[in-house]
């Protein structure tokens, strides 16, 4: 099962709307995945600034964390609370002193960082997720969601989608995959982490690890269908790319609107039904071992 | 005519409501408006009445149909007319996989493409495409005609026994044991009922399909390949 939903807008009036329209393309995905939800939205970039979006236990207090971060950082940061999540702006050049200073507060994870994509992940339904988090006020130019039932590893936050495992790069997949100790072990030598023991970390590793080898968005998904052996649909994100890929044999369902003002994906069509001019959408099931692509202009 | 409204009424009672149909009813034309790609919907039916539904629907839409007429005014999820035992089934967008999975009878008719597995497992059922089809499709098929206006994908009637298959465009490649076979006249003749009942008349060319079918090889054991397993 899982459940998948994927909005990519090409309208910018509908940006500020972005949030809200996520949180209505997974609630109804809630019977596909009900142990953990989680999402990433691509939001405003600030120049200079990178944003880390940290987690802390439900009662953690954030201005001792704060107060450590702003030493790091050379001065006061931006800070945004979200429930247990925390998104802090940085100036970039002092991100490696922000890590350090981390360190030093073991109860706080780094969730996910980058110029624009912010990460939120819990164990939970959807809707209750995503009311905690404040989805439905979040802007933005594209945001990937992902609804859980847990199969290849245990129901925690660190098993939750999305995974990133570069700035800016966030992976959801439906499935599971069976080769990904070997691949995962193949990462590692090139001098990728992992986090968890989860298959799809692996598949989000070995996009970043392609990217990282100077190939496009494209080329990256194009040697997955090559690497990744299991079954899969994975929606993909990078600062300004939006990709979906589904297995050869495409076991595991998928359904793609598009109109002029966005592109949406679906692991049903019920996750689409109250997009903007749904319609008279072009509706249509992404096929099988084909790269989709999208990237903002 | 009765029209039920799935923003207001769950799809439980649709359901039910259809199921107390008697044969002889003379609510015989239905309308359900709002489907937004719920699952389940018209299954299970046996009485000899028409739903129109309005919208996309999704998963194992019209499943188990015997003698109902279901029409789909939009797209259909997975397992459209899953096995179907009689009655017709027309879908006027795309479907996804599984169409028409295990159908022992009756016939389904899909205006758009299908996906992958289409037909997989047939038992009886008579399916018209009039797009294309995905891989895989009659799969192990047993019994019944699949017509594809369109193209068919990689493995067409892989380890199939005894189902017809035409195609009229190109094969991406034939699965274990399915071979390409002669059109005869009577070949021709049952396609162009098949054509018929799918509401395509006289506007397509019987003899721009060719014919698929089982080689009857894996039917038995075969000591010769015994070293192969």
């Amino acid at each position: 099962m899982c459940g998948i939903a994927g909005l990519f807008l090409k309208d910018r009036a509908l940006e500020d709307h972005l949030g809200a329209l996520l949180a209505g393309m997974l609630a109804p995905l809630s019977d596909r995945g009900p142990d953990s939800t989680g999402f990433a939205v691509y939001g405003q970039r600030v120049p200079g600034r990178l944003k880390l979006t940290l987690r802390g236990p439900r009662t953690f207090d954030a201005a001792a964390l704060l107060e450590r971060l702003g030493e790091a950082a050379g001065g006061p940061i931006e800070h945004r609370r979200h429930d247990t999540h925390l998104v802090v702006a940085i100036p970039a050049e002092r991100e490696a002193a922000v890590r350090e200073a981390l360190r030093g507060f073991p109860e706080v994870a780094l969730v996910g960082a980058g110029r624009r994509m912010e990460l939120f992940k819990e164990v939970g339904r959807p809707d209750e997720v995503s009311r905690r988090f404040g989805l439905a006020g979040m802007s933005g130019t594209h945001a990937i969601g992902h609804t859980r039932m847990a199969t290849e590893s245990a129901v925690t936050t660190d098993g939750a989608h999305p995974f990133t495992t570069g700035d800016d790069q966030c992976l959801v997949h439906n499935g599971s995959l069976s080769n990904h100790n070997a691949v995962r072990r193949e990462l590692i030598r090139e001098g990728l982490s992992f986090r968890t023991e989860n298959d799809s970390e692996v598949a989000a590793g070995f996009i970043t690890a392609q990217l990282r080898g100077g190939r496009s968005l494209e080329q990256a998904m194009e040697a997955s269908l090559a690497a990744l052996d299991g079954f899969y649909t994975f929606v993909i994100g990078t600062e300004s790319g939006f990709g979906v890929l589904r297995d050869p044999i495409a076991c595991k369902p998928a359904v793609m609107a598009e109109t002029g003002r966005w592109v949406a994906f679906g692991t049903e069509y019920r996750a689409l039904v109250d997009l903007p001019g749904i319609d008279g959408a072009r509706v249509w099931e992404p096929a099988p071992a084909r790269v989709y692509r999208w990237e903002l202009h | 005519m009765p029209e039920v409204d799935l923003a207001k009424s769950p799809v439980r009672a649709l359901n039910a409501a259809l199921h107390r149909l008697s044969a002889d009813t003379n609510e015989t034309q239905w309308r359900v408006r709002n489907p937004r790609g719920r699952h389940s919907l018209a299954v299970g039916l046996e009485a000899p009445v028409v739903v129109e539904i309005d919208g996309h629907v999704g998963y194992y839409c019209a499943g188990m149909n015997k003698h109902a007429t279901v029409i789909v005014n939009g797209n259909a999820g997975q397992g459209v007319a899953e096995n179907m035992m009689s009655g017709k089934v027309w879908v006027k967008g795309d479907a996804s996989q599984a169409a028409g999975a295990t159908g022992c009878g009756g016939l389904l008719v899909i205006d758009g493409n299908a996906s992958a597995r289409c037909g997989i497992s047939m038992k009886g059922i008579d399916i018209v495409v009039k797009g294309a089809v995905g891989h895989l499709s009659a799969f192990m098929a047993q019994a019944g005609n699949l017509v594809v206006l369109g193209d068919a994908g990689e493995a067409l009637g892989d380890s199939i026994y005894e189902a017809r298959l035409f195609v009229r465009g190109t094969v991406r490649g034939l699965g274990a044991d399915c071979i390409e076979k002669p059109m005869e006249d009577r070949h021709k003749a049952g396609l162009r009922r098949l054509l018929d009942a799918a509401g395509l008349g006289g506007a397509v060319d019987v003899g721009a399909f060719r014919r698929y079918g089982s080689a009857r090889q894996l039917y038995h054991f075969q000591i010769d390949h015994a070293g192969s397993y």
